[in-house]
């Protein structure tokens, strides 16, 4: 059993917060490679006997509908998107992450609260706003920070989806009409607000420009340590996914 | 996302109490007699932006929601409201008439168990009214108002997520006694406008108006 910690008042539904399992947080921008490197982990992590949940944004019973839809219209301020995030968010927390981690699972969260805040603060929202609203999330075990620069990502992004997502890009910011302007401008201006977290949250940053057995390597080693099981072997190569293996940086 | 200093024209007036209080049915005489003088004005009422309105009715429906996403679901339905229509109606110079305002989240979430000082913060965005009418009736009367046609109460209307009791009825009794002690509470903190709501309806609108005249110059207000 380990006893859970909040960044505020824990909420009402949680009434005792003593669980035996785990949750990891994984954070980075997208094509910072976080669900290759979540997958390589889950594997791992089965193979050692443990038994893995994922949760990730976007993904609760409650409004993961609606806020898909909503995001089309473009009809999203900036506190209905922000709220509607946290209700997302605490759905899955109460509903989803609780009874998992009651249960002994690890759970493996594919982005947290740092990104939605992350976000929020790059919209110009008022910061003591944003703690408040995340207040009563749990604090995880640990967060995983792939730090990849703008350029990367902008190629892997191309390679994944060969376009930029709308939102990915931060265009309702009005940052630059040119979306590939418009994503290299938002990214940076997230990654100043993740680099801002990682001091004070105390995030483990990963090198996200390494190759991918590296990364998960470091990973492995550091929540081997985290759930006091011996040192892991050596990534092979072969378990890299094969879809995710980078085209070499021109 | 905070802007609580006003730099409009329009005024916003809100009004509070518990079901069967008759504030909706003194909100609607306010809005007639504001539009019968030519007024420019606008009605919102709460828990009514199409935004999350699938999710709501859906998470209503299965029962899916807990204390905090009940918050925070009504919360966005609130700000989705305020962003699109009350904030900019009030810069365009209306009368915004609210029924049911911040205070009904603050009231019902506290009642919930979700501590004070972080919803009035969620809600921090919003602007306090010009005037919150606040309809006072001692609970047995707003009880019988809404009870005695047996009507069919709603799981969360009746607070039975709260497990209180199993029967409707008197999951609703307690409830709307905890959000009575929460209203009072609020009343002088935000100081709200009390009107005695056990008196009949046009006795109680002739002081609603005489208010609203008071503290509202509506001469700048007629088209």
């Amino acid at each position: 059993m380990n006893e859970k910690h909040f960044f505020g008042r824990q909420p009402p539904e949680i009434k005792d917060a003593r669980f035996p399992g785990k949750l990891f947080v994984v954070e980075g921008a997208d094509g910072s490679g976080r669900s290759t490197q979540i997958a390589m982990l889950s594997q791992w992590l089965e193979a050692n006997g443990f038994a893995v949940r994922f949760m990730g944004l976007r993904r609760s019973n409650l409004v993961a509908e609606d806020l898909e839809s909503a995001k089309q219209g473009n009809i999203l301020t900036r506190t209905t998107l922000s709220l509607f995030y946290a209700t997302d968010f605490f759905d899955q927390l109460v509903n989803a992450i609780v009874p998992a981690l009651r249960a002994g699972h690890i759970v493996l969260a594919d982005r947290y609260i740092y990104t939605l805040m992350a976000r929020d603060l790059v919209r110009g929202a008022d910061p003591d706003w944003v703690r408040n609203l995340y207040s009563p999330a749990m604090l995880p075990d640990a967060v995983f920070y792939f730090h990849v620069s703008a350029r990367r990502l902008v190629e892997r992004n191309f390679q994944k989806n060969s376009t930029l997502d709308y939102w990915e890009s931060g265009m309702d910011l009005g940052l630059s009409r040119d979306m590939f302007d418009s994503f290299v401008k938002y990214q940076r201006m997230l990654q100043i607000e993740f680099q801002r977290m990682q001091r004070e949250f105390g995030f483990r940053l990963l090198n996200g420009n390494r190759p991918i057995a590296k990364v998960q390597q470091d990973l492995r080693k550091e929540i081997a340590t985290l759930l006091s099981i011996g040192e892991p072997e050596e990534v092979s190569f072969s378990e890299v996914p094969p879809e995710s293996v980078p085209v070499a940086a021109s | 996302m905070v802007t609580t200093h006003r730099n409009f024209p329009g005024k916003l007036i809100a009004v509070e109490g518990l079901d069967g209080s008759g504030k909706s049915t003194q909100l609607y005489l306010v809005k007639r007699w504001l539009e019968l003088q030519g007024s420019r004005v606008y009605f919102t009422e709460w828990n009514s932006s199409v935004l999350v309105k699938k999710a709501t009715s859906k998470g209503k429906k299965r029962q899916l929601l807990t204390p905090t996403s009940f918050c925070l679901i009504h919360a966005t339905d609130f700000a989705d409201r305020y962003e699109r229509q009350i904030l900019p109606l009030l810069r365009a110079g209306f009368i915004v008439l609210a029924d049911r305002y911040v205070y009904t989240a603050l009231a019902r979430d506290a009642v919930r168990g979700l501590d004070r000082e972080w919803i009035a913060k969620l809600y921090s965005f919003a602007v306090p009214p010009d005037i919150t009418f606040y309809f006072e009736v001692p609970l047995e009367i707003s009880l019988s108002r809404i009870l005695d046609g047996r009507p069919s109460l709603k799981y969360h209307e009746a607070g039975l997520d709260m497990g209180w009791s199993t029967d409707p009825y008197e999951s609703f009794r307690i409830f709307q006694g905890k959000i009575l002690k929460e209203y009072a509470q609020m009343r002088s903190k935000f100081s709200f406008t009390t009107i005695n709501a056990t008196r009949e309806i046009h006795v109680q609108q002739a002081e609603v108006r005489k208010l609203i005249a008071e503290k509202i110059d509506l001469a700048a207000f007629r088209r």
